[in-house]
């Protein structure tokens, strides 16, 4: 997966891109992973928008990804959700955990 | 829609088949018309449980994963997929949310997934035989030509 990513006062925004599934998920979690160390933020957002498909693998990445960002006590941002992954997280409660900003429309 | 129809595949238990797998059940089932969230609901059911072969029947080698579409009467896409791998001693104890034997890259939301994204859900498995998953999904007859 090809990752985007922008930076603004030390927040990070990762454009996630294509279908996660347990195929994909390592390789997105440790590109997370690497952009996360590189620029340290105390906000990560995580945009959906082009996520075309996910499963339950995608859940592991968020969970993964929040796990990082409490370690840096940061905040991290879900947004830009499809119906179809916000379904999934929303059948594991992700919302309870993280800000799940807007569903977009497909 | 009169009359049955239905596809059987086998595939190894290579993560990249996942994709190739959830599409072809869409790509079957796209006859009986079904939305697009029904469409994502049976394709992310049909990616955990192709998934759940490839992590947890064959852990450390490739085994053959059978997969099997049928339309049934009253517009039910009917889903099976089985393998012939090591088997879940507890299959209660994998069906609990949260549940993984997978490690830090499994969330053990898959079978909480099938169950809450399908119609009907059971689950066959004996040690060292291999586990069957048995899914049935509804899709809702829309306005117009059938």
């Amino acid at each position: 997966m090809k990752l985007t990513s922008f930076v603004q006062d030390r927040q990070l925004t990762l454009m996630l891109r294509g279908e996660i599934d347990h195929h994909s998920a390592r390789e997105i979690m440790g590109a997370i992973s690497a952009k996360v160390d590189e620029y340290l933020p105390l906000r990560c957002i995580l945009d959906f928008e082009e996520v075309r498909f996910m499963d339950s693998s995608g859940i592991a990445v968020v969970l993964h990804t929040l796990r990082r960002m409490n370690s840096l006590q940061g905040k991290l941002l879900l947004q830009n959700i499809p119906p179809q992954p916000y379904k999934v997280l929303r059948t594991a409660g992700i919302e309870k955990l993280t800000i799940m900003k807007e569903e977009c429309t497909q | 829609m009169k009359g049955e129809n239905y596809m059987h595949l086998e595939f190894p238990s290579r993560s990249t088949n996942e994709a190739f797998a959830r599409s072809a059940v869409a790509s079957f089932a796209a006859q009986l018309d079904p939305t697009l969230d029904e469409l994502g609901d049976i394709k992310t059911a049909v990616s955990e449980a192709v998934t759940n072969c490839i992590v947890h029947a064959y852990p450390e080698e490739l085994g053959p994963i059978i997969l099997k579409a049928r339309i049934l009467p009253e517009h039910v896409l009917d889903i099976t997929v089985k393998d012939r791998g090591c088997g879940i001693a507890d299959v209660e104890q994998a069906r609990k949310p949260m549940f993984t034997t997978g490690g830090e890259e499994r969330s053990g939301m898959g079978i909480t997934i099938m169950e809450s994204f399908m119609t009907e859900f059971r689950i066959h498995s004996t040690v060292n035989k291999g586990t069957t998953v048995h899914m049935k999904r509804k899709i809702l007859p829309r306005g117009g030509s059938k």
